[in-house]
């Protein structure tokens, strides 16, 4: 019953409202880091100062890219090459990984000197270091679990891809994941230059 | 319109897509089902919540310890705030009764994405169901208040963590179905429903939608912050390593109260869609309604602040937090006053579902004056958290939404069955109610006035009368549920037959579908060649 009703501009139309609702979720975020700069810049820019910029920038660089990627997929897909599309999908997947596998080192690193929420190096140091990182940790954390459903969302459309059910005429489904992902592109590159860069 | 009365059985209820029982129902795509389903959790929930409300009234018989003592006293008003709140107010109107009608309002054979509607009524399932499990497990019920203020929240050794993430799960359900309504009412409309022959419940739904996508996120990162707090211990809201409680309630309020606007505005819906039709004669002032939906969905989203007046707060941010709140009211009145005109001259029928109607009216506006006064700082220093805020809140969100649930189950709810309750029965039932209800909230706020606080198990003995009329009040009161509950009950299975427009109404799920609608609403597309309440070119009159 529901196949016969595509709706194309529909379909998009619920994609963009659910990606407002990822934004005003960050948002939330984003207002506390707004207030504790405002409150705390000294201790902010002590702490951004032990995030390393190489990690960081990194993974920009791998967002970026895999956001290049399933763009590219789905003009793959329009022009009717579906094994290409596949293969770029697979591209974006690998690279959304190895943003997670970045991401670890990185948080490993901080975690074996001893910042992590709740650490006892944290609560002895001033007040606004430890604010500092537990934003850091939620929002980024918060971020690698939505570049994980990301991942997942599009390992799942691949397959789509791969047995024709989404094909170069029905492809809003590639589209909207194509969008989700673009989004947690998006949310990364305010996120990186807010806790790598100006600090 | 004789050929939509000719009905061949049951309508969708003959229709059950090659599943049988619950089956049927849990895993039915059909807007129809999954609003009957919303509405039948929705009112067991109720039910629930006013037992717990029915308990904090006997502990507050008398003074001192009665029946449940302090800890217990907590975790009852927790609860009963949690279920009320998030299981019944704001899912209520919008996703039972906006489910059941909104798609046949505009003409549609569904909702834009039937799947993730039924994907939407799973997740509230299993928000409940997780809500219903953080009360046996672990540490407990929760004993915070609905607000789930820090640091108290993140102190308490109850089971706060999955309460939480319950109401989490909730959220999901109501972003959800807020997307799929906004897409439902773009892009399903029949031909020549244009957005002006928009029944007025479907603009409400619409503004709600948009409140709903857009505030329900931010409640959705406070309730993560909590479980990071008590999981963790980020520290954010811990003012010993440099967190701030205030950036707690500020972020809170920031949803919760849009959220009162996601309660409130679907109500309003019905009793736009009721008056006209009980008065026959159109709507006073269309646009002017339909447009101060959305001016109240855009004001009510800037003015959380007026919770937080006593928090410490600069001046100034009090003060535009006020002046904001004092706009609110202007749309709400618009309303009003839109609705008295409706009134006037009219050829007024006091069915039962105008009897509820009217009683809304009534009701919000006490309710909503009793907002002004908290809304202005220097009174709302003299009544902050005593009984005059329980009071104000039971007048427009019970007084308010309560009765307009029950109108639109009075309203529509036949229609969907194909049988009517008694009318008579039907009165009795809200005559009880509206008598018990007064003299259960007054009371409240004259209370509050006095100076007791609220959410204690115990209060000084001067208060004692007025607490006493109120709890006996509170049986009263649900007295009348109760017989209204068995009277629909009872009504929707055994009762009389009810036509294909007994009512008279002119919109769309009156004019143009069977009783009770058939699957995917309509034999044809219909075209719309008036609006909503054009009683005479819809050439429709209520039978007697």
């Amino acid at each position: 019953m529901t196949e016969q009703h595509k709706d194309y501009t529909g379909a998009k139309l619920g994609m963009w409202l659910f990606l407002f609702t990822e934004l005003i979720l960050f948002g939330g975020l984003f207002i506390l880091y707004g207030v504790y700069l405002n409150r705390y810049p000294q201790e902010f820019i002590t702490g951004g100062g032990e995030l390393n910029v190489w990690f960081g920038g990194g993974n920009t660089l791998v967002l970026l890219t895999s956001s290049l990627t399933v763009a590219m997929s789905i003009s793959a897909l329009q022009r009717g090459n579906r094994s290409l599309c596949v293969k770029l999908l697979v591209a974006t997947i690998a690279m959304a990984l190895l943003f997670l596998v970045n991401k670890y080192f990185e948080w490993s690193a901080k975690i074996h000197h001893g910042i992590y929420p709740g650490a006892p190096s944290l609560q002895e140091g001033p007040p606004g270091e430890s604010v500092f990182f537990g934003l850091y940790y939620l929002t980024t954390g918060l971020h690698g679990l939505h570049v994980l459903i990301g991942a997942g969302i599009l390992t799942w459309v691949m397959f789509l891809v791969r047995s024709g059910k989404v094909n170069g005429d029905d492809f809003v489904t590639l589209e909207n994941a194509g969008l989700y992902w673009h989004l947690v592109d998006l949310i990364w590159i305010f996120l990186f230059p807010l806790y790598y860069l100006v600090l | 319109m004789s050929d939509v009365t000719a009905t061949s059985g049951r309508g969708f209820w003959d229709n059950s897509g090659g599943r049988s029982g619950l089956a049927a129902w849990i895993f039915s795509t059909d807007h129809k089902r999954i609003g009957l389903m919303y509405f039948w959790s929705i009112v067991i929930f109720f039910l629930v919540g006013v037992m717990l409300g029915l308990l904090i009234r006997l502990e507050l018989i008398a003074p001192g310890v009665n029946f449940l003592g302090a800890q217990r006293y907590n975790a009852t008003f927790t609860l009963h705030g949690v279920i009320m709140i998030f299981l019944f107010i704001i899912p209520g109107v919008p996703a039972a009764f906006g489910n059941l009608v909104m798609p046949i309002q505009i003409g549609a054979e569904d909702v834009a994405f039937p799947r993730l509607n039924l994907a939407s009524f799973w997740f509230y399932a299993i928000g409940a169901t997780l809500a219903l499990v953080s009360l046996f497990t672990a540490g407990g019920a929760p004993d915070t208040g609905w607000t789930f203020y820090v640091p108290f929240s993140t102190r308490t050794t109850t089971n706060v963590s999955l309460a939480v993430f319950a109401v989490f799960i909730l959220g999901f359900s109501g972003i959800l179905t807020g997307m799929n309504f906004l897409t439902t009412v773009h892009r399903l409309r029949a031909p020549g429903m244009t957005w002006t022959r928009l029944p007025l419940f479907t603009w409400s739904l619409y503004a709600t939608a948009w409140v709903q996508v857009l505030a329900t996120p931010v409640l959705a990162i406070t309730l993560v912050l909590i479980m990071a707090e008590r999981l963790v211990g980020t520290g954010l809201f811990d003012p010993a390593s440099g967190g701030d409680p205030i950036m707690y309630q500020h972020l809170f309020w920031i949803y919760s109260h849009p959220a009162v606007y996601i309660m409130i505005l679907p109500a309003m819906g019905v009793i736009s869609d009721i008056i006209p039709v009980f008065a026959r004669k159109p709507v006073f002032g269309y646009k002017a309604i339909a447009i101060s939906s959305i001016a109240i969905a855009a004001a009510g989203s800037l003015v959380w602040g007026h919770h937080m007046f006593t928090s410490g707060m600069s001046d100034m941010a009090v003060l535009v937090f006020s002046l904001l709140t004092f706009i609110v009211a202007i749309p709400s009145a618009i309303k009003v006053f839109n609705w008295v005109s409706t009134l006037y001259k009219g050829s007024i029928r006091l069915d039962p579902p105008m009897v509820y109607a009217l009683s809304f009216v009534l009701l919000f506006s006490i309710g909503g004056l009793g907002g002004l006064i908290l809304g202005a700082p220097g009174t709302d220093v003299h009544v902050h958290d005593t009984y005059f805020v329980v009071g104000h809140f039971h007048y427009v969100m019970f007084g308010g939404t309560g009765f307009a649930f029950f109108a639109a189950m009075h309203y529509w709810l036949p229609k969907y069955y194909g049988r009517t309750y008694n009318k008579k029965v039907a009165l009795w039932a809200w005559g009880l109610m509206f008598i018990g209800f007064n003299f259960l909230y007054m009371p409240m706020q004259i209370l509050g006035m006095q100076g007791m606080p609220r959410r204690y198990y115990d209060y000084v003995p001067k208060f004692a009368d007025l607490n006493l009329l109120a709890t006996i009040s509170s049986w009263v009161l649900a007295a009348g549920l109760l017989l209204m509950f068995a009277n629909v009950f009872y009504g929707l299975f055994r009762g009389k037959p009810f036509g294909t427009n007994p009512w008279g109404g002119a919109s769309l799920e009156w004019t143009a579908t069977a009783t009770p609608p058939l699957l995917e609403n309509f034999t044809e597309e219909p075209i719309v060649t008036h609006g909503p309440y054009d009683f005479k070119q819809a050439g429709v009159r209520a039978d007697d």
